[in-house]
């Protein structure tokens, strides 16, 4: 069976974020990149999932710069994925790299079961994963906290609104977006991490995917830092007077009651 | 001029605020508003799209659209927009439209712009503002190369005024799709809240480590109650068992939105900070002074919670009934 991953480099969480001075992205100097955290949950998954089939296989693949993404893929491939492809690009945005992903899996000989993160939380869209379902003309499950496969279909919970679950059932090949809750992914080992180092790194040109311009769908421009907020206001006096003046100042100030 | 469609989403024929948000939102740009009803359930929803700003109203009535399954909700929509030749095609964020509408775009070749606070239309032209990194900058989506351009809002964003009973809207129906299905929703498993989702939420009471033990919630429970908020939690109570992951406010729990966000024991890490700071109002309620928490919020308490929240809880009591 092949097991196809999906990941994404995002900025660590911690980053200081800075704009770019013509406003059109992030100033990426400096920037510590990590691998996006629901993808972690996606490689484990995978990970299990070809340790529970005999004879079964997991690629990883990413798109963006290829000399950063690699770490990412490096950390995959130490896991324990088997093997890994850097789609070289830049600038592309959730359509044109759904279609670079679904094309390289189709190339590589197809998917029984594609792996992503429910979202990145660079730009919190949760779109890639239903856009390369759509372009494999597969079914589709995010948000997804427990898997399994029968051999023949797969079963997976999701999670929906108010805590409840869906249980799905979908035909492979399907691509399930991971949600936290649904593994504990692993540390690479010490013996992983040497692996990986010595494996290749398949390395495909997004031009030479032949994917139309007409592609790309969204430009992101005026890249903005918020609005400082003004100081906190602290409340002063014994817990009645402090529950008594918040009260009246979230109905009497800031008028949210 | 634009024409938009707004996606509705309803229970048995009962607007989500969210919906009534975009539909007055799309009325108050000019152009012409249609709006989109599923199910077959729906009569109510049909009315109140009207009332709200809506002169055109498509509706698929066919209980195969009461619940959600992807494939079956994409093929109707697209069959409904090639129809209809929207220029704009709106929705709330929720959690199904975001599982939805990526997939309506890749059938229909067009951009989406998911997770945004800000919508402008002018013309045939929307732009979107969207956080991005967590809200630690915000940046406008522009559309090229589509037909239709999708924008997913997140809930609260948008004012809402009262309906305009006396306006009716032109209803056409259309025939279901019933596609192959390769996806089978087998169970609906229901959670133990039947509040409004976080994501949806006004009113959010949060709880984090200085609760002390998952009993505190009890307390938390109760404040909201009286305000007829959705309870939420810190990563660090839901790793260690106290509440479920979908109770978990932050960067690997929910983005959440609402008018009032009230943090209770949360100490506020960077990752929770992350999922909240969007909020209007920050109330933060820590026994910490330096806390930083208290550094994005609006109003600080320092103080022991177990001493606040049941005289906040009263405080509010006295203060709605009036």
């Amino acid at each position: 069976m092949k097991i196809f991953v999906c990941i994404k480099q995002v900025p660590d969480t911690e980053t200081k974020i800075k704009i770019a001075s013509d406003q059109a992205g992030i100033d990426t100097t400096g920037v510590k990149w990590v691998m996006n955290p629901y993808d972690e949950y996606a490689v484990e998954e995978a990970i299990k999932m070809r340790d529970a089939n005999a004879g079964s296989q997991v690629w990883v693949l990413s798109v963006g710069p290829k000399a950063r993404i690699v770490e990412s893929l490096r950390t995959a491939l130490a896991m324990g994925a088997d093997e890994a492809i850097a789609i070289n690009a830049d600038g592309l945005d959730n359509f044109s790299t759904a279609k670079a992903l679904a094309e390289v899996i189709k190339t590589e000989g197809g998917a029984n079961v594609v792996f992503t993160g429910k979202l990145a939380i660079d730009d919190n869209a949760s779109s890639v994963s239903q856009m390369v379902a759509e372009f494999l003309n597969t079914p589709h499950t995010t948000v997804v906290s427990k898997f399994s496969f029968n051999g023949e279909n797969v079963v997976v919970e999701r999670d929906i609104e108010g805590g409840a679950k869906e249980v799905v059932q979908m035909m492979t090949p399907a691509v399930v977006a991971a949600n936290k809750g649904l593994n504990m992914p692993r540390y690479a080992s010490l013996p992983g991490i040497m692996k990986a180092k010595k494996k290749t790194i398949k390395d495909i040109e997004f031009s030479s995917l032949n994917i139309p311009a007409t592609d790309l769908k969204i430009k992101y421009s005026n890249f903005t830092l918020p609005a400082e907020k003004p100081a906190v206001k602290m409340l002063s006096g014994d817990a009645s007077q402090q529950a008594a003046s918040l009260v009246t100042l979230l109905r009497d100030e800031a008028k949210v009651l | 001029m634009s024409k938009t469609l707004v996606y509705i989403e309803h229970t048995n024929g009962n607007l989500k605020r969210s919906s009534i948000e975009l539909l007055q939102a799309a009325a108050k740009s000019g152009g012409s508003v249609a709006a989109l009803v599923f199910g077959s359930q729906a009569a109510e929803a049909v009315t109140s799209a009207a009332h709200h700003g809506a002169s055109e109203v498509h509706l698929v009535k066919d209980a195969s659209l009461d619940s959600y399954n992807p494939e079956a909700f994409t093929a109707n929509i697209c069959a409904v927009v090639e129809k209809v030749q929207p220029s704009i095609l709106l929705s709330s964020a929720s959690s199904t439209a975001r599982d939805l509408f990526p997939r309506v775009a890749a059938r229909l070749n067009v951009g989406i712009a998911s997770d945004c606070t800000e919508l402008n239309i002018s013309g045939d032209t929307v732009t979107a503002v969207k956080p991005m990194y967590s809200g630690k900058c915000f940046a406008t989506a522009n559309f090229q190369n589509s037909s239709v351009k999708i924008v997913l809002m997140r809930a609260n964003q948008l004012p809402v005024g009262a309906a305009d009973t006396s306006k009716t809207a032109q209803t056409v129906e259309h025939t279901v799709q019933k596609p192959d299905l390769k996806t089978l929703i087998k169970e609906v498993v229901k959670g133990a809240s039947e509040k409004l989702d976080l994501t949806e939420a006004n009113v959010i009471v949060s709880g984090g480590r200085g609760l002390k033990e998952a009993n505190g919630f009890t307390m938390l429970h109760e404040l909201a109650d009286v305000l007829g908020a959705t309870v939420g939690a810190s990563r660090a109570v839901v790793d260690a068992g106290w509440v479920g992951h979908g109770m978990q406010v932050g960067q690997t729990g929910k983005t959440v939105a609402p008018s009032l966000y009230i943090a209770v024991g949360i100490s506020g890490a960077i990752q929770h900070l992350a999922g909240m700071s969007g909020s209007k109002v920050i109330v933060a309620i820590n026994n910490d002074p330096n806390a930083p928490i208290f550094q994005k919020a609006t109003y600080g308490i320092v103080g022991d919670a177990f001493e606040i929240i049941p005289k906040l809880t009263e405080e509010f009591k006295k203060s709605l009934q009036h």
